[in-house]
């Protein structure tokens, strides 16, 4: 068998290790499902950085499994370079502290997105059911 | 259906020497907000604190807690 033991798991791996900052929310930048997920949004662009963003709503299991792989129950989940960084709170208060634009500023790179990039493709296509 | 003390009560006897101060955010009974602070916290990063909070309530979060909002304190 050449498929993966669990796809969606793998897929969700991929997208934190691909894409330096990465947001897995409800609903997609530009429509947000969700207050939190909107106040998180805010924070990214009040700083100006280019990140990537997975709306969770289409397959409850995407939700599912990256709560397994980050071990965090809730969303939005924000990720810099591979690592959890928080939820909406912690983002909040790393924006206001300046230690998101501390982080994001190190961990910035020239093949970042240069525009709010969505994830697309495969398991984590991104599908607008509002 | 949970309300804010119930999680108050359980946030404080879950986690040894925690004080929490919780509010019900909407009025609805699944949208909170807590301020928790305990010595436990102490040495952990901000990610460890929520994770201890949030293990109180396991599968509630996200379930019959739609959401938790939490600020940790550390003593």
């Amino acid at each position: 068998m050449s498929e993966p033991a669990n796809p969606i798991r793998e897929a969700i791996q991929g997208a934190i290790a691909g894409n330096e900052v990465i947001l897995f929310m409800k609903g997609t930048p530009e429509a947000p499902a969700c207050g939190f997920s909107a106040r998180t949004v805010g924070a990214l662009q009040s700083l100006d950085v280019p990140f990537a963003a997975v709306d969770i709503l289409p397959d409850p299991r995407i939700r599912q499994e990256l709560s397994t792989v980050s071990q965090w129950p809730t969303i939005p989940q924000l990720f810099v370079g591979g690592e959890l960084v928080g939820g909406c709170d912690i983002v909040l208060e790393m924006l206001e502290s300046g230690e998101l634009a501390e982080l994001l500023g190190v961990a910035e790179t020239s093949d970042a997105p240069q525009a709010p990039a969505v994830v697309g493709g495969g398991i984590l296509q991104i599908e607008n059911r509002l | 259906m949970p309300d804010a003390s119930d999680i108050k009560l359980r946030i404080e006897a879950a986690i040894p020497g925690a004080r929490a101060e919780v509010e019900d955010w909407t009025g609805g009974g699944d949208h909170f907000r807590a301020t928790v602070s305990a010595p436990a916290f102490s040495g952990l990063s901000r990610i460890e604190q929520h994770r201890l909070v949030y293990g109180v309530f396991g599968e509630e979060i996200g379930g019959p807690i739609h959401a938790l909002s939490l600020t940790t304190i550390s003593e």
